[in-house]
């Protein structure tokens, strides 16, 4: 804990926010986009905000599994529980997210859908190995972070011959959403939104180190610190940022070297390569389609490939109305400028998935920043 | 009494049922009011403002390291009645009961409320037993329903906070649920956190004792604290200002709700109050639950403020943010 804690300290906060503050330029403004969830919610969980100079702000990115999964693959998972009578096992966060006319996997399971909540694969497939009878299909979400786990259970399920196990693959990859976000109109001179710098992943990172994100750095001339998820992590990388920004830099450095190094988790990165191959294009809420953003299952193990078992119907997927989660992951909006934030969606009632989700920028401003912006 | 496991006799009301009272719950839980087998409880009336309470208990898993689902359910009601003032009495008691829960388990359990009871000092002088079909329950379920007296001149209640008044916590918070989750099948983890379960009446009986007028008791059971300050907040159409580094916290919680990205505000208590007074009284009553040795730990936490409904906590790390009441069920992180 005394690691933790050390990375929590108030004092040194102080004296990071003095030299941010005497860093910053009062002539210019830093916008910063911090790409992950976890990042969003250690600065407003530690009020972060409050220790930065009025000219630097933070750019809410799509950095949250559970929000930036469109609406059609949460129907499809509702239809695989619901339609082909899977037990499908789940991260408790996808529970309350609406999908398509606010239907959502709690209330399938309510409905007596066969939904279980589990914390890791090694669960999902426990529940396979004690249910020989059913089809269990793990419900895999996430970034980097999260697909190798996906990847061993595959390959463990091919070793112990579960033929009832399979995963419905939604993992997405972050460099490529990083230079989508950059290469956007939105962030384009005269565009709706700003952006200076990021804020760059810390878990992704372990997983695929820190050499990835050149391409888009080099390509769009946007720096990228990668930071830990502590707050002083994030300020010391803010203070890395304005750097960069203020000497006319832009390249990839590293925060959080006690745990990402440039070239990532190796062994990680091979059982990945093994198991998935990268999908020509994914959607993601609110960035539309990305180009080589996603993974798919390689065909060598298309019999743990929900998509390939069962034949998923066609389907009219549609968002809440008047929701502004796309735009919100995008960057281009504060959730306060959502006019459903506080008026019926709530974490409590989530119309759109960045309330539901911890990690989203609605359900961070709702639970921790209310006080600062009245709804 | 035969067998080893509830079956579905011992709810019958015949001979079974007789036999599972008196060699069971009588012999754990035996008083004279209890021992007479009457259909209630004659009790003289203890004084003429009565406080009454009830509360179920379903928790898994019924055994948890510092406690189980017995000394909960006794535990729970004392203290339901002692944040209202009142010195608990008397408590019933009703079971259902699975078939096939086994018959150790439930000894285990009602011995384990007698003794939760005799500690508290309230006899359970009526209670109620019935079985259902496997499948149909989660092995035993207690709801439990308390009486209590409030002293003249003691009227603590949700709504007493006003601007200015002191916040106080009487120790360290996230013990109960961190215990409890650590035994869930699904979840389980090595920590040696107990369960703080404990009837409070004691340290409230000395808390009223040095500061008679205190305006608000609450045990920040499920929902943790942020609930029990949100629903003050609420009700009395205040707002509270926390201070987080002054919020009592256990290395072991806080290293164990890291792991699982759960927040110890959130997170339930079971033998923990939170007291608010006048602000000139409040060294009193923390000096007078320091004396006690459930308010060993506890300390001023934060002050009542005029924005109402507002919760809101300076961090440790010297920023601010609201602390909200837990939405739903609290779930691990998954990234």
């Amino acid at each position: 804990m005394r690691y933790i804690t050390a990375f929590r300290d108030g004092t040194l906060a102080q004296g990071l926010a003095a030299r941010i503050a005497a860093e910053a330029d009062p002539a210019r403004a830093y916008h910063l986009m911090e790409f992950c969830g976890g990042h969003t919610h250690a600065i407003f969980r530690y009020g972060v905000q409050d220790l930065m100079p009025p000219n630097v702000r933070f750019v809410h990115g799509p950095g949250c599994p559970v929000c930036v999964l469109p609406v059609r693959r949460l129907d499809d998972a509702i239809e695989l529980a619901e339609r082909h009578g899977v037990i499908l096992a789940t991260y408790g966060d996808m529970m309350r997210v609406p999908g398509t006319a606010r239907h959502s996997l709690i209330r399938a399971k309510a409905a007596g859908a066969d939904i279980r909540m589990v914390y890791s694969t090694l669960d999902a497939l426990a529940i396979a190995r004690d249910n020989p009878g059913r089809d269990v299909v793990f419900f895999a979400i996430g970034f980097e972070t999260t697909t190798p786990p996906t990847a061993v259970a595959i390959l463990q399920a091919g070793a112990e011959g579960l033929r009832n196990f399979s995963v419905f693959c939604n993992h997405v990859l972050t460099p490529a959403a990083i230079d989508h976000i950059l290469s956007s109109p939105d962030f384009a001179p005269g565009g709706l939104g700003r952006i200076d710098g990021f804020l760059g992943p810390s878990h992704v990172s372990a997983v695929i180190g820190s050499a990835p994100y050149r391409a888009a750095v080099e390509r769009h001339g946007k720096p990228v610190v990668i930071a830990g998820f502590e707050p002083l992590d994030v300020m010391q990388s803010v203070l890395m940022l304005i750097r960069q920004i203020n000497e006319g830099r832009a390249e990839v450095e590293n925060e959080y070297t006690r745990v990402v190094t440039d070239h990532g988790n190796r062994k990680a990165q091979a059982l990945v390569n093994r198991v998935f191959n990268i999908r020509e294009s994914f959607e993601w809420r609110g960035l539309g389609t990305v180009p080589r953003s996603a993974l798919a299952i390689r065909p060598d193990h298309a019999a743990f490939d929900a998509e390939a078992r069962f034949a998923l119907s066609d389907k009219q997927s549609r968002e809440v109305k008047s929701c502004e989660c796309p735009a919100v992951l995008r960057g281009v909006k504060k959730p306060t400028e959502c006019k459903l934030f506080g008026n019926g969606c709530t974490p409590e009632t989530p119309m759109g998935a960045c309330m539901v989700s911890s990690e989203g920028a609605c359900a961070a401003y709702w639970s921790y920043g209310r006080m600062r912006e009245p709804a | 009494m035969t067998g080893d496991r509830i079956d579905m006799t011992h709810g019958g009301g015949g001979r079974a049922t007789a036999d599972l009272v008196a060699q069971l719950f009588r012999r754990h839980l035996g008083n004279p009011v209890l021992d007479a087998c009457e259909d209630g409880a004659v009790i003289t009336s203890p004084g003429d403002r009565l406080v009454l309470s009830t509360d179920g208990h379903v928790i898994s898993p019924l055994f948890f390291p510092g406690g189980d689902i017995g000394s909960l359910a006794v535990n729970g009601t004392v203290n339901d009645l002692a944040m209202m003032g009142a010195r608990p009495l008397y408590l019933t008691a009703g079971f259902i009961l699975e078939e096939g829960f086994p018959l150790a388990d439930l000894d285990r359990i009602v011995a384990s409320m007698g003794a939760a009871s005799r500690a508290a000092g309230v006899e359970i002088v009526a209670g109620d037993t019935k079985v259902v079909e496997q499948g149909k329950g989660d092995g035993v379920f207690i709801t439990t329903t308390g009486l209590g007296v409030v002293p003249a001149g003691i009227a603590p209640g949700v709504t007493g906070a006003r601007p200015g008044m002191a916040v106080l916590l009487s120790g360290t918070i996230g013990d109960h649920g961190v215990a409890v989750l650590s035994k869930r099948e699904n979840l389980d983890f090595e920590t040696d956190i107990l369960s703080d379960c404990a009837a409070l009446n004691g340290l409230v009986a000395a808390m009223l004792a040095a500061v008679p007028d205190i305006a608000v008791l609450r045990d920040p059971t499920r929902g943790g604290l942020s609930a029990a300050l949100n629903e003050i907040a609420q009700a009395s159409g205040v707002g509270i200002a926390l201070n987080e580094a002054a919020i009592p916290l256990l290395p072991g919680v806080a290293a164990a709700c890291e792991l699982l990205g759960l927040d110890p505000l959130n997170t339930a208590n079971e033998g923990k109050l939170v007291a608010i007074c006048p602000a000139d009284k409040a060294a009193a009553l923390l000096a007078a639950m320091q004396a006690h040795p459930l308010g060993r730990d506890a300390a001023i936490i934060g002050k009542v403020t005029d924005q109402a409904g507002m919760v809101q906590m300076t961090t440790a790390f010297g920023g601010a943010r609201m602390v909200d009441w837990l939405q739903g069920e609290q779930l691990p992180r998954i990234c």
